[in-house]
């Protein structure tokens, strides 16, 4: 068991970890390999360094948390759920910990299709094992085509009468079973509830029940899974970078406000040194 | 404390009622029903203008049904009879007080 799970391993996630390892914190910090960071060509507007690029800030913040004892995985978080401990779930294995820091980073924008956001709750769910339920002998289909994708449909497939997977142009992965469907969506159909998916073809698709699940589990699909609030789909913090959920801190770009790496750092470090806090609470609790 | 609320006690409860009416359709297994559970039962400790409920999905299908549930938790203010706010997933304490002004 791990005191803290990070997830996210850009400025907000290494400086929330290097706040934890120097307080002798057992930490996880787990990453997909990607970052705002690594677009950004030339930083200049940081503290103290006239400038540097993003890829070489990135790799030395992560060779500082590794120095100091974390241990960096690159690997996919797809599941998260809470029970007396966090549980994640990664394309590789299973992790649990007392406390979890979400700084995963700037929020994708959400496939601009017709339909979809009108149609939230409405038979379109981020969330399989939340709402899989109500989608019983029912015709589902999964929208994405990563390991993400495939776990949401490795939930759906033993309820549903029926599980596809949407790729929405991409390749069907090789690791399915499942009737896939790689042609492109035109729009999402339905009014008072999804009937159906319309393709750009001109043919058709009759579901129950779309399961978004594009790419890898960004912050909201992660925020609806646990239950943290969301606004705008920014994650809700307050001053001391404490979500809705005790133990669940956030910081960075998934927080919104100036999307910087001053302001990440900032709030990694209050997260960081708030989770320290947190955990030793509990031991003197127990 | 927030009522529970059944599909015998429903009309009576929630449909009937003066003033607003909250309820929280969950369901033990989801997980980020417990997570709300604790903000429900705040706002029923707090308002005295509302009554707060529950329904349990898994123990009145029906009124899931009726209400076409398909992502838990879910919220919706019933005024005289009609919903008037509804809410999908958790939401903050101050976003369910605004909903029961509605």
């Amino acid at each position: 068991m791990f005191d803290t799970i990070i997830i996210g391993a850009g400025p907000a996630g290494c400086s929330a970890a290097l706040y934890l390892c120097r307080g002798n914190a057992k930490v996880l910090l787990l990453t997909h390999g990607g970052s705002s960071l690594l677009k950004a060509h030339a930083l200049e507007n940081y503290y103290g360094l006239t400038s540097i690029s993003g890829s070489n800030l990135y790799k030395q913040g992560l060779e500082q948390v590794r120095r100091l004892g974390a241990t960096v995985q690159e690997e996919e978080v797809i599941d998260l759920s809470y029970d007396d401990k966090f549980v994640l779930q990664t394309n590789a294995g299973s992790y649990t910990s007392k406390t979890l820091i979400m700084a995963t980073g700037s929020v994708r924008t959400t496939l601009p299709l017709p339909g979809l956001k009108e149609l939230e709750g409405k038979g379109v769910s981020y969330c399989a094992v939340c709402d899989g339920f109500f989608f019983r002998k029912k015709k589902v289909a999964v929208l994405g085509n990563g390991a993400f994708a495939l776990h949401e449909a490795a939930v759906l497939e033993p309820l549903a009468a029926t599980t596809t997977l949407l790729t929405d142009g991409k390749n069907i992965p090789a690791g399915s079973n499942l009737p896939g469907v790689d042609k492109k969506i035109a729009a999402l159909e339905g009014t008072m509830h999804l009937t159906g998916i319309k393709f750009a073809d001109g043919s058709r698709l009759d579901l129950d029940g779309l399961f978004v699940a594009l790419g890898t589990a960004d912050t909201n699909a992660l925020a609806r899974k646990l239950g943290l609030v969301l606004e705008n789909n920014y994650l809700t913090v307050d001053k001391e970078m404490h979500t809705n959920i005790p133990g669940v801190f956030a910081a960075g770009d998934c927080i919104g406000g100036l999307n910087q790496v001053a302001t990440a750092v900032g709030e990694g470090a209050i997260a960081g040194m708030e989770a320290l806090k947190f955990i030793r609470a509990r031991a003197q609790h127990i | 404390m927030s009522l529970q609320v059944t599909e015998a006690t429903f009309q009576q409860e929630v449909l009937a009622a003066q003033g607003p009416v909250l309820v929280d359709f969950w369901a033990p297994w989801c997980g980020p029903c417990r997570m709300l559970g604790p903000v429900i039962e705040e706002v029923a400790g707090e308002v005295k203008d509302a009554k707060i409920c529950k329904v349990n999905v898994d123990e009145n299908p029906d009124l899931a049904g009726k209400y076409q549930i398909n992502a838990i938790p879910a919220l919706m203010v019933f005024k005289g009879g009609k919903v008037v706010a509804s809410a999908m997933g958790v939401q903050s304490k101050s976003t369910i007080l605004e909903m029961l002004k509605k």
